[in-house]
């Protein structure tokens, strides 16, 4: 996995709750087989003004004038400012890798669905949990200050504004320790295998029906 | 030792090691494979010359893509994209040894109707799918719910999962329910009461006289749309009714194996004095047949209510989400939900494609027309034995009488991943789960509801309190 460590970027907002993964990276995107790729339909429907299909060349696509990602103060975002209960909906992973095609880093918001917030860890996203205040009074910086950009340090879990003041966050011990080292779960859960295999054994015997008699 | 939930209790019993900070590895007995969300972990295993860790524990089956008009193989699939996706997960499960219910196989199906369905599901196991609806399978008393690709990869490769525990929340729904009015009711109603992130961070388990009471069938229905409240897992005791569910399913132990299965499952259910970190009770009796007007499954009523008004809304992102949902909907702010006029029918999804729910619209539909302003009317069977099923009972012709479309098993408009799509401006009065906008096809307009209630609104041709519709009838 790619490591998180520090980001100075421009933020875009993404001002509405409960964006689900349905609108994050649309059904029709979902067929592909790869990880990559997805960034250029990231929000699809509300960023061009027809319907997206795979294939189909983004790039002479009718955009959505107002869709915040459309705007030039925008261009080059990697942190995404949102509200609650981001990534709301399905599980597909798609979200996040379409998240991260696209070129985000970080997404700050008040709450996050579950699956969304582990999906995102994974895939060397760093989400951020914040205060409802304070993505409000973010929310407001970035509209009055085109090209506002926060700076986020996750080795001190601090945020730094254009002005020099700081914001605290928290981050899982492990998360964090899995992001900055870009660490692969896999490989350290395999670490643990003979600890697997002794929890497989007991398990087997208190119930032999959970396992294949061949 | 102090009391526990059945949550904690189904966790307790697969921790395969805890760090200081509560992070686990948690073992998982079963997992279902799908054409969707598995391709890229198995080339990731490929990638790094991984081999499953247990295939036994492994069940595949292609649902998000498959046609539901006449095929006979995957060649059959129009769509090139949908059928490389297809094909892929035939190659893997043949690559990696997976047992697959494929196209042309009676068992194929949707993943969490077939799981119950083949018996795969059992009460006390811990179970995970790459699609978030796998919390049906808590409906059993298995600690299930959806995990995304990279997990799904993680799962084939150490049978484990990281975790951190959940908190317990209770939703506890009292008395009993009106005739008329069904689980889908009961869990569209919850959703509303507590919004979609209420459970955000939470297994919620179901308990009280209503869930006493509801089949098992009717207990997926509701556990299936515990993430539509924000939580990943829904529970239900297991009890008799669950026991006898599973029995002779042909996945489900057998001989001793059963009598001793039956006897470790009979603690599954949270103990007396448990705490709970959340409890929310609803009374049964005053929950009325729900329609969703809006673009979140929050954004619920109940069928003889009006549309919200935004300007009523104190709170500003919710009267701007209100906003959008009426523009989007094409709704008036007011209007009565029953002057909704629909266009389409969909009765089918993991929610509710099951026999008792076909069972149910059949019993609405039965000597009945779908009104001639509703364009199409999809009725799509949960897997091929529910299909064989419905058929052996005469309700595929009672649905054809009417005027619907009686299809072959899979997420179908759901989703629209395959051909079957909601098109943009329409209003679906819709037996599935998610209302968000563009899910069931661009533009188009979801209406959550129940069997009876969406077949209720294929008759009059807009949403009607389907107790009228019954009381009429007879």
């Amino acid at each position: 996995m790619e490591k998180f460590t520090k980001l100075t970027a421009i933020v875009a907002p993404m001002d509405r709750a409960n964006v689900d993964t349905d609108a994050i990276i649309p059904k029709q995107f979902l067929k592909s087989i790869q990880r990559t790729g997805f960034g250029v339909n990231l929000f699809d429907e509300w960023r061009y003004e027809d319907v997206g299909e795979p294939g189909k060349d983004n790039s002479v696509r009718p955009l959505r004038k107002d869709f915040v990602l459309n705007q030039p103060r925008y261009q080059g975002a990697k942190i995404l400012l949102a509200r609650d209960n981001f990534g709301c909906g399905s599980s597909r992973e798609h979200a996040p890798w379409a998240l991260k095609d696209y070129g985000f880093d970080v997404i700050i918001a008040p709450s996050f669905a579950d699956i969304f917030f582990n999906n995102s860890f994974k895939n060397g996203i760093l989400p951020i949990v914040l205060d409802a205040d304070l993505v409000s009074s973010l929310f407001n910086e970035v509209f009055a200050n085109p090209g506002y950009q926060l700076t986020v340090d996750l080795a001190s879990h601090q945020m730094i504004k254009p002005s020099g003041e700081t914001l605290d966050f928290e981050v899982d011990a492990f998360r964090r320790h899995c992001l900055l080292n870009g660490l692969d779960d896999i490989g350290l859960t395999l670490q643990h295998q003979s600890d697997i295999e002794t929890f497989e054994a007991t398990h087997k015997a208190k119930n032999p029906w959970l396992f294949a008699t061949e | 030792m102090s009391a526990k939930t059945l949550y904690d209790k189904l966790w307790d019993s697969h921790v395969v090691r805890q760090e200081d900070d509560g992070t686990a590895l948690i073992y998982i007995d079963r997992q279902l494979l799908h054409e969707v969300t598995s391709p890229q972990a198995f080339e990731g295993l490929r990638l790094a010359n991984r081999k499953p860790w247990r295939i036994d524990a492994n069940l595949a089956t292609p649902d998000h893509n498959v046609p539901t008009t006449a095929y006979h193989s995957v060649e059959d699939i129009v769509d090139p994209i949908s059928r490389i996706q297809v094909k892929t997960l035939d190659a893997n499960a043949k690559e990696f040894g997976i047992t697959e219910f494929g196209i042309g196989d009676i068992r194929q199906g949707i993943v969490h109707v077939v799981g119950p369905e083949e018996g795969i599901t059992l009460p006390g196991t811990t179970l995970v799918c790459g699609d978030s609806h796998t919390a049906t399978h808590g409906a059993l008393g298995a600690l299930a719910h959806g995990v995304g690709t990279s997990e799904v990869e993680h799962v084939l490769a150490t049978q484990c999962l990281i975790q951190k525990k959940m908190k317990n929340m209770l939703v506890k729904v009292n008395g009993q329910l009106q005739p008329g009015v069904g689980p889908k009711d009961v869990v569209l109603a919850i959703i509303g009461k507590i919004g979609t992130a209420g459970g955000n961070g939470h297994a919620i388990e179901f308990g009280g006289q209503v869930f006493q009471d509801m089949s098992i069938e009717g207990r997926m229905t509701v556990c299936n749309m515990a993430i539509e409240a924000g939580a990943r897992v829904g529970l239900v005791a297991v009890d008799q009714k669950t026991i006898d569910y599973v029995e002779g399913r042909p996945f489900a132990p057998k001989g001793n194996q059963w009598q001793a299965a039956v006897e470790a499952w009979q603690d599954l259910k949270s103990d007396e004095d448990a705490h709970f970190d959340k409890v929310v009770e609803l009374e049964g009796s005053a929950i009325e047949p729900q329609v969703s007007w809006g673009t979140s499954p929050e954004m619920v009523v109940s069928v003889n209510d009006c549309v919200p008004d935004p300007a009523q809304e104190a709170d500003a992102v919710k009267a701007d989400g209100i906003r959008r949902a009426l523009s989007y909907m094409g709704l008036k702010a007011g209007m009565l939900i029953s002057d909704i006029p629909v266009d389409y029918i969909f009765i089918g999804s993991c929610t509710n494609s099951r026999i008792e729910d076909l069972r149910q619209a059949a019993e609405v539909l039965k000597g009945q027309k779908v009104a001639s302003s509703v364009e199409q009317a999809l009725i799509v069977p949960g897997s091929g034995l529910v299909k064989q099923q419905a058929e052996a009972e005469g309700l595929d012709k009672i649905f054809v009488e009417a005027g619907f479309e009686w299809r072959n098993p899979g997420c179908s408009m759901c989703l629209a991943m395959n051909a079957d799509r909601l098109p943009s401006g329409k209003h679906c009065a819709s037996t599935s789960n998610r209302n968000f906008e563009g899910r069931q096809g661009a533009g188009g307009r979801t209406h959550l509801v129940s069997p009876q209630m969406a077949a209720a609104a294929a008759v009059a041709g807009h949403f009607i309190d389907v107790r009228q519709l019954i009381s009429t009838n007879q």
